[in-house]
């Protein structure tokens, strides 16, 4: 039951306390308020004092335990594997146009070859993971900057017909005579016309998944397209020198022992700069998968380092699938690694608690 | 309110917004107390310990309104020598009978004149009959006899005359004296030590409701089934007329007791009742003894004076309403079609006449007691024992099904193989899809338009109904036998429509507010006359019609009418907003305060003006006084308000039409944790029993042996995403996952005292049965310290069963049937219980957990039946 | 300019998406304090919209069932019981013979049975955990004189922000989501491929993807519903007014003088939620009074809409770009000796 005394109370301190409220006067009503200017809790007489007012210092409170902001739908083996293949066919395209130029054809032809593979996959993947894969050409309604997605859709667009035609021409042989000489002819301009979008495509991707609420790859935002481009060119370097022969594999090997290093470092300065929103970068799936990253590159750079003095293939194999790895495990580090902060409250309360000085 | 009626909740922030304190009584804290000013948590079930507290409170501080209580109120009358109080008697009053269990009301009456409840339970007037052969005037056999006041009306004084008053309220005998003397002991520390509310806060509220109860403010009461679902149901709701009487809060703006009732149009059914014991508009269901014609159930039940002395013309109407033309004044208006009442037909007596094999068929309307009706086993158990079972509803309710997949037949008790009964489901249409009108809380009603057909074979109650009638009548005609004659006789034409024949629900409206000879509808109960000459199928609704315009489907804003907006929808009677609004005017018909005025005396047009349609003679002066031996309305004066009683006065103290006392007294529960700290006598000495161990045996209460086997308290009660036994939620998905388990509230405490944790199960025993709940823990839920010890209450809604999208334990299993002996409701918000972790047995495990329970609390038919528990000779201590 | 290009400029966004004569800007404001927890909003959201029922889950988070927003819960209302105090209501808990309080220990119990993934999806199924009786953390002794002293229960009705600077409108590569002539933000069902990219962009964690459909749905606002120039459903439901709708700058108004009003009846914890148009999304179109830090609903304490961040990511992404074809370069050029 309850009461409800209706017009105001005589404010005796006790329950009650403000000296207000409506009045039915023969001519009608006064002093109506909407009921939405309902005073809660004002007429309790609770006595201050009794503790509870003050707000205890700012421990991390949540709803629940309960994620401020949804995870990534997206799923780990097509998102992640973009993420690495994108690197792979940039890098790949930018190698294969450098053989191509000094004359190296063995490695031209594997370049070329890895990164139209790996473009292809990259584009299957992608439309794959839609959630409506048949509206994938809704993509192509609009150029938008604000969305890396649409920035890089049209790269890939660009990039992904010029990568095929190169590779056509390793692949002659296969083809009918008109194409093959089609492809003889066109081979080279587009090998070289990709190397304008193939260093993008190699970095966006830092971009692409930076661009979100996910606070580790929001706060990494900074660091994201090199340490991504760093590592898709160690794994395209990789894979290139793991398929080449060993006397032309030399590019390819600087490139993945350069990108390799520069990706450990890049991955260092990350954590330091992120404090404790680095936390799920270290624990958990993320965790392992990135040390086993890091053991990849200790062992794939030494590899190629020791095939750079002594040149040999077994080496180059080696070395360069271990590169690859780093990078595909480093890659598939940082993607998981975005979900379980996201997934955690704290990782978005408490860093925006600093910044806004609560 | 904002749990249960979150609708009607806004007026209460509007009131806030104008400056209103909320306070909120409640053994939890529910989405009202969320927003309420001040929280009282209470024990379940000692409300009117609460309410005492406060009638004392006023008395003996001096806070009654004075002039309002005199002129308003029985508070001067005299009561006659014979009467002794609860206070003389160790809570009994004078008159107590244990041959009938109930109490003989002669000494309750006033000084110098008899008083005879106007309309109610005549099954006493049997026993009365088989007993003394009817020697003495029939209004003194009720005087004696009667329990039961319904509705509107009050009980009929011969010789009004003769009452003696003393206006200076000094009179040892005088009402207000014995009001004084029977409340003296509800002091804030026995409130304390009996509902577990600390003095300091009982102190907040008492000076919250009384600085609020002057000439210039009012304090309203809300309450809903908590206040009415008890033993001492009726007493509870007295408690709060004599308090807010006292207070000079009833018939003024912002005064009242604010019943909100269960669902919609729950006020309607008991208008035009589907009670068994009244016929429409509060008129009593004849009896068989003593009612052979129309002159005799008048001269029986009309009252001399007051509105109800005209209810000759009422009772016409309705005969005219039913049988038309074959209703002639020679045939004394076919009075003896009237069915006569022949004994206590309510519910929980319906069952028991099903377990007993002596009723056979039963209707189920839109009504789930295999969940929703107390002791839900007993129901089914009952159900079972029926040749036939007809339930229409718009889900395949538990009530429909029990026989197939209820818990008797999960732990064995019953296979469906033995089981007798025919059970009939008739799928039945929702108010969107048929046309009809809501009667409110506030006695408005309200007309809704049908939007969309009902799907398949559902129909409205009005065609199955109509329809039923229209077949048994071919199946009857030409029939020639006496006993089919009024049905065959019945006026029963209505024009019909759609493929499926639909009756028009807006011309049985027509019929409801009645016409005149030239088939113009009536405008106003004033206008009914008892020589036949007008029809009306109930005459506190006579007007809902006017005109021939609907009136309940008005619509118009608020904003286009005066505030108190009488243009929309229609409320009876005769369309006023607020009942005995005479009392809002001092005696002499001026406000009592210009900041609260409703309803005036104006003295230049010779008649009373306002914002609502006065509850008075329009003309009738303030000055008027009833001249010798008048009649009728005629016989009240000027001055009083309470024109449907008797003497014209609002009742502190009741002389006859209460089965429980003339005044409301503390009783404990059926079951509970504690002894009465006030009286040997324990709990309301006329409350129903059924003494059935086998399916409904009761708790050993207080400290008597084995009450310690269920020492917490249980209260149930329903939330704002589920609707009573389900019938309407839990079938649909966007209700169901708003609530979607069966749970019960416990206090951290409790959870910690018996190794409960959040979100885990718990099974929660009585004698009647086992039930699991998944177990919430929250700080809403508070213990209270009464008497000498700790009390823990259980919060349990009773909304779950086995069927529809979100199942569960139907809390009513638990439940027993005790009842209130005035109206015969059940004791569902306050029981004993015990809880402990885990989920409960399966099988035949689950009677034999019960079974262990009865044995180790010693619990045999005889437990808690006893109506007496005191020697009745001054207070033993 | 770039500020133009990227997040937006400040100001009327329906004239910035090139609406020529726009209607005022509308959006919600929801008073948290005169909430009743009643989720008549939820329903008839769910009513009007069509969208599907989510599971039923038991969640425990008091009367809380629904979780969060979702694809299909575009309006959830949070309950919230604290050891605290609400201005001067007096809830009497100090009175009474109690122990300590629960609320800490069973909001723990839920968190726990949310697991490694916290309830980031919608409805997560709480029920499973079994907990020893009286776990650790739990109410010990059964009423001492260390009792609870204070109770309140908040509500609050959430509902998706059409913020200033919307970051699911950004980053949407479909063009699906846009700005509506009234400053809300929309999803074109029929456009979107369900690429996700809007969801972990929502620093409100507001939009989501329905598995079984693959599109991504948040709140309208009832764009039909507006354009027939009627509000949206659960305003229309809400019996208490704590969900308003009308023009954003008569809201704003309305909202200020209320937080002044609560002040002054002595409830300090009243503030404004998204009011601020200086905010990291410019403000948001649906703003709340909360009596509490905006975590304790489930709301992040200071969003940024992420494309403010675009132009370095852009310029970061074009430098590592050079770099990497200079890397290239240098290996070539290296390898040759």
């Amino acid at each position: 039951m309850s009461a409800a005394p209706s017009g105001s109370s005589s404010g005796s301190g006790a329950v009650g306390s403000q000296e207000a409220g409506s009045e039915v006067r023969r001519d009608g009503l006064h002093h109506v308020a909407p009921g939405r200017e309902a005073l809660i809790g004002s007429r309790g007489g609770r006595r201050p004092g009794r503790g509870g007012e003050v707000v205890p210092p700012a421990e991390f409170r949540s709803y629940y335990g309960r994620a401020v902001i949804k995870p990534p739908v997206w799923k780990a083996h097509n998102i992640a594997g973009y993420l690495f293949l994108g690197g792979v066919a940039g890098g790949g395209a930018l190698l294969a146009a450098g053989a191509d130029l000094t004359g190296r054809p063995a490695m031209r032809r594997a370049a070329r070859l890895v990164s139209a593979g790996a473009t292809g996959l990259s584009l299957a993947v992608l439309v794959v993971d839609l959630g409506r894969p048949r509206r994938f050409v809704h993509m192509l309604r609009v150029v938008k900057p604000t969305s890396p997605m649409s920035v890089g859709t049209w790269l890939l667009g660009g990039f992904s017909p010029l990568v095929a035609v190169a590779a056509l021409d390793e692949v002659a042989s296969l083809l009918p005579r008109r194409a093959a000489e089609l492809a003889g002819l066109l081979a080279r301009p587009s090998g070289l016309a990709a190397t304008a979008v193939a260093p993008a495509i190699t970095t966006y991707t830092g971009a692409l998944i930076a661009n979100t609420a996910v606070p580790v790859w929001h706060e990494a935002h900074r660091e994201l397209p090199y340490l991504f481009g760093a590592s898709g060119l160690a794994a395209a370097g990789g894979l290139v020198a793991a398929a080449s022969p060993a006397r032309e594999a030399a590019p390819a090997r600087v490139a993945g022992l350069a990108g390799s290093v520069a990706a450990q470092l890049l991955d260092r300065a990350v954590h330091r700069r992120l404090g404790m929103v680095a936390e799920p970068l270290t624990t958990g799936r993320a965790g392992r998968l990135r040390r086993a990253a890091r053991v990849c590159a200790l062992a794939g750079t030494a590899l190629l380092a020791a095939s750079a003095i002594r040149r040999s293939r077994t080496l180059d194999i080696a070395g360069g699938l271990a590169l690859a790895a780093e990078s595909a495990l480093t890659k598939f580090g940082y993607f998981h690694a975005g979900t379980a902060s996201a997934a955690d409250p704290r990782y978005t309360v408490l860093p925006q608690r600093e910044r806004s000085g609560g | 309110m904002a749990e249960c009626h979150p609708v009607g909740f806004q007026w209460v922030m509007e009131a806030k917004a104008r400056g209103a304190t909320l306070i909120h009584i409640d053994p939890r804290l529910t989405r009202t107390g969320a927003l309420a000013d001040l929280h009282v948590p209470i024990r379940a079930g000692t409300d009117i310990a609460l309410l005492g507290g406060l009638i004392n409170h006023v008395l003996s501080n001096g806070l009654e309104f004075r002039e309002y209580v005199v002129n308003y109120t029985n508070a001067a009358t005299i009561v006659s020598e014979g009467f002794q109080d609860t206070e003389d008697l160790d809570g009994l009053f004078s008159g107590w009978r244990d041959d009938t269990s109930s109490y003989s009301t002669d000494s309750w009456q006033y000084e110098g004149v008899r008083v005879a409840s106007a309309a109610g339970k005549r099954e006493q007037g049997v026993k009365e009959n088989a007993r003394e052969a009817g020697e003495r005037r029939s209004y003194q056999r009720h005087a004696t006899e009667r329990g039961h006041e319904h509705g509107s009306h009050g009980a009929s004084l011969t010789d009004l005359h003769n009452l003696r008053r003393d206006e200076s309220l000094a009179h040892p005998r005088c009402v207000f004296q014995l009001l004084k003397r029977h409340y003296r002991r509800y002091t804030p520390e026995l409130v304390a030590r009996i509902c577990g509310i600390p003095e300091e806060l009982f102190g907040q509220l008492a000076r919250a409701v009384t600085e609020n109860s002057t000439r210039d403010r009012t304090t309203a009461w809300a309450y809903a089934v908590g206040w009415t679902q008890h033993t001492v149901g009726v007493q509870y709701i007295r408690a709060a007329s004599v308090l807010q009487l006292l207070l000079g809060n009833i018939g003024r703006p912002g005064g009242g007791i604010l019943a909100l009732r269960g669902h919609a149009s729950i006020q309607g059914s008991t208008d035009i009742p589907t009670l068994y014991d009244l016929l429409p508009g509060y008129l009593p269901m004849p009896h068989p003894d003593s009612h052979g014609s129309l002159d005799e159930y008048v001269a029986d039940d009309a009252s001399e004076t007051g509105y109800w002395g005209n209810m000759r013309s009422y009772a016409v109407s309705l005969l005219k309403a039913y049988w038309g033309d074959a209703a002639t004044a020679d045939n004394d208006f076919c009075f003896d079609y009237l069915p006569r009442i022949t004994g206590d037909h309510s519910t929980y007596q319906t069952v028991q006449a099903q377990l007993d094999g002596t009723c056979k068929g039963y209707f189920l309307n839109g009504q789930n007691p295999a969940v929703g009706s107390a002791n839900a086993r007993a129901q089914r158990l009952g159900m079972a024992n029926l040749d036939w079972l007809v339930v229409r509803d718009f889900s395949l309710i538990e009530s429909a099904t029990w026989w197939k997949d209820g818990p008797e037949i999960e732990s064995g008790e019953l296979r469906t193989e033995d089981i007798g009964t025919e059970v009939f489901f008739l799928p039945a249409a929702t108010h969107t899809e048929k046309d009809g009108s809501f009667t409110n809380t506030q006695r408005m009603l309200q007309w809704h338009h049908k939007a969309v057909d009902p799907p398949g074979d559902a129909r409205s109650d009005l065609w199955f109904w109509y329809h039923l009638g229209r077949r048994i009548r071919a199946k009857l005609a030409g029939s020639t036998a006496e006993r089919d004659r009024p049905i065959l006789d019945l006026n029963w034409s209505y024009s019909t429509s759609g493929p499926h024949g639909e009756p028009s629900a807006e011309e049985v409206l027509q019929e409801i507010n009645g016409w005149r000879a030239d088939g113009s509808c009536l405008s106003t109960y004033e206008e009914l006359t008892d020589d036949g000459s007008t029809v009306c199928g109930c005459w506190i609704y006579c007007g809902a019609y006017a005109g021939g315009v609907n009136q309940t489907a008005r619509r118009k804003p608020h904003t286009e009418q005066n505030w108190v907006a009488p243009e929309w929808g229609w409320a009876w009677p005769a369309n006023r907003r607020l009942l005995y609004n005479r009392a809002s005017a001092d005696p002499q018909g001026r406000p009592w305060s210009e900041r609260k005025a409703y309803v005036w005396w104006d003295a230049g047009k010779k008649k009373w003006t306002g914002h609502d349609v006065p509850d008075f003679q329009p003309t009738k002066p303030p000055d008027y006084r009833p001249p010798e031996g008048a009649k009728r309305q005629d016989a009240l004066s000027g001055v009083d308000p309470f024109i449907m009683q008797a003497d014209g006065k609002g009742w502190l103290y009741v002389p006859a039409g209460l089965s429980g006392g003339p005044l409301p007294t503390h009783y404990e529960p059926q079951e509970s944790p504690v002894p009465n700290l006030l009286y040997g006598q324990r709990q309301n000495p006329a409350r129903e029993v059924s003494r059935r161990r086998d399916v409904d045996p009761y708790h050993p209460s207080g400290d008597d042996r084995g009450s310690g086997v269920f020492p917490y308290v249980l209260t149930t009660y329903r939330l704002t995403e589920h609707h009573t036994a389900g019938g309407m939620s839990r079938w649909l998905p966007y209700l169901s996952e708003l609530q979607p388990e069966a749970f019960c509230e416990v206090s951290p405490e409790l959870a910690a005292q018996v190794g409960l944790s959040h979100l885990g199960w718990a099974t929660i025993v009585t004698a009647r049965s086992a039930i699991e709940a998944r177990v919430l823990v929250t700080d809403r839920m508070v213990p209270v310290r009464v008497h000498d010890r700790i009390v823990h209450q259980i919060g349990l809604p009773y909304h779950w069963g086995r069927n529809g999208i979100t199942t569960g334990d139907s809390a009513n299993d638990l439940t027993h049937m005790s009842r209130d002996p005035d109206v015969h409701i059940q004791e569902v918000k306050a029981l004993t219980c015990d809880i402990r972790p885990g989920r409960r047995p399966r099988g035949p495990d689950r009677r034999r957990l019960v079974e262990e329970y009865l044995g180790r609390a010693g619990i045999t038919a005889a437990t808690g039946t006893a109506h007496r528990t005191t020697e009745g000779h001054g207070r033993a201590e | 300019m770039t500020d133009n290009l990227l997040e937006g400029a400040k100001g009327d966004r329906a004239l910035d998406s090139g609406y020529a004569q726009p209607p005022p800007r509308m959006g919600f404001f929801t008073d948290t304090s005169v909430c009743i927890g009643c989720k008549a909003c939820e329903v008839a959201c769910k009513e009007w919209n069509l969208i599907p029922d989510d599971g039923l889950a038991l969640l425990g988070m008091s009367y809380d069932n629904t979780g969060m927003l979702g694809a299909d819960t575009w309006r959830h209302v949070a309950f919230i019981e604290q050891d605290r105090p609400l201005g001067r209501q007096n809830n009497a808990v100090a009175l009474m013979p109690t122990g300590p309080s629960a609320s800490g220990h069973t909001a723990q119990v839920v968190a726990a049975g949310l697991g490694p993934e916290h309830g980031a999806r919608l409805g997560t199924e709480t029920g499973a955990t079994r907990l020893a009786p009286s776990p650790d953390g739990g109410p010990r002794q059964p009423v001492g004189a260390d009792g609870r002293t204070e109770l309140r229960w908040l509500m609050a009705s959430d509902v998706c922000k059409h913020c200033t600077h919307a970051a699911c409108l950004d980053v949407c590569p479909t063009g699906s989501l846009f700005r509506t002539e009234f400053g809300t933000v929309v999803v074109q069902e029929d456009i979107c491929n369900g690429c996700g990219y809007c969801v972990p962009a929502c620093p409100y964690g507001v939009i989501d993807q329905r598995k079984d459909d693959g599109r991504v749905w948040k709140c309208t606002l009832c764009y039909d519903r507006m354009t027939g120039s009627q509000e949206p459903a659960c305003a229309k439901a809400c019996p208490t007014e704590s969900i308003q709708y009308g023009p954003l700058d008569d809201l704003r108004e309305r909202a200020a003088h209320r937080v002044a009003q609560l002040h002054d009846a002595g409830v300090a914890d009243a503030r404004l939620y998204g009011a601020d148009p200086d905010d990291g999304v410019g403000g948001t179109g649906a703003f709340f009074l909360l009596l509490d830090e905006p975590e304790v609903y489930g709301f992040p304490p200071d969003p940024v809409v992420t494309t403010r961040d675009l132009p370095a990511m852009w310029r970061h992404t074009a430098i590592a770009a050079a770099a990497v074809a200079a890397t290239v370069l240098a290996a070539f050029a290296g390898a040759r000796r």
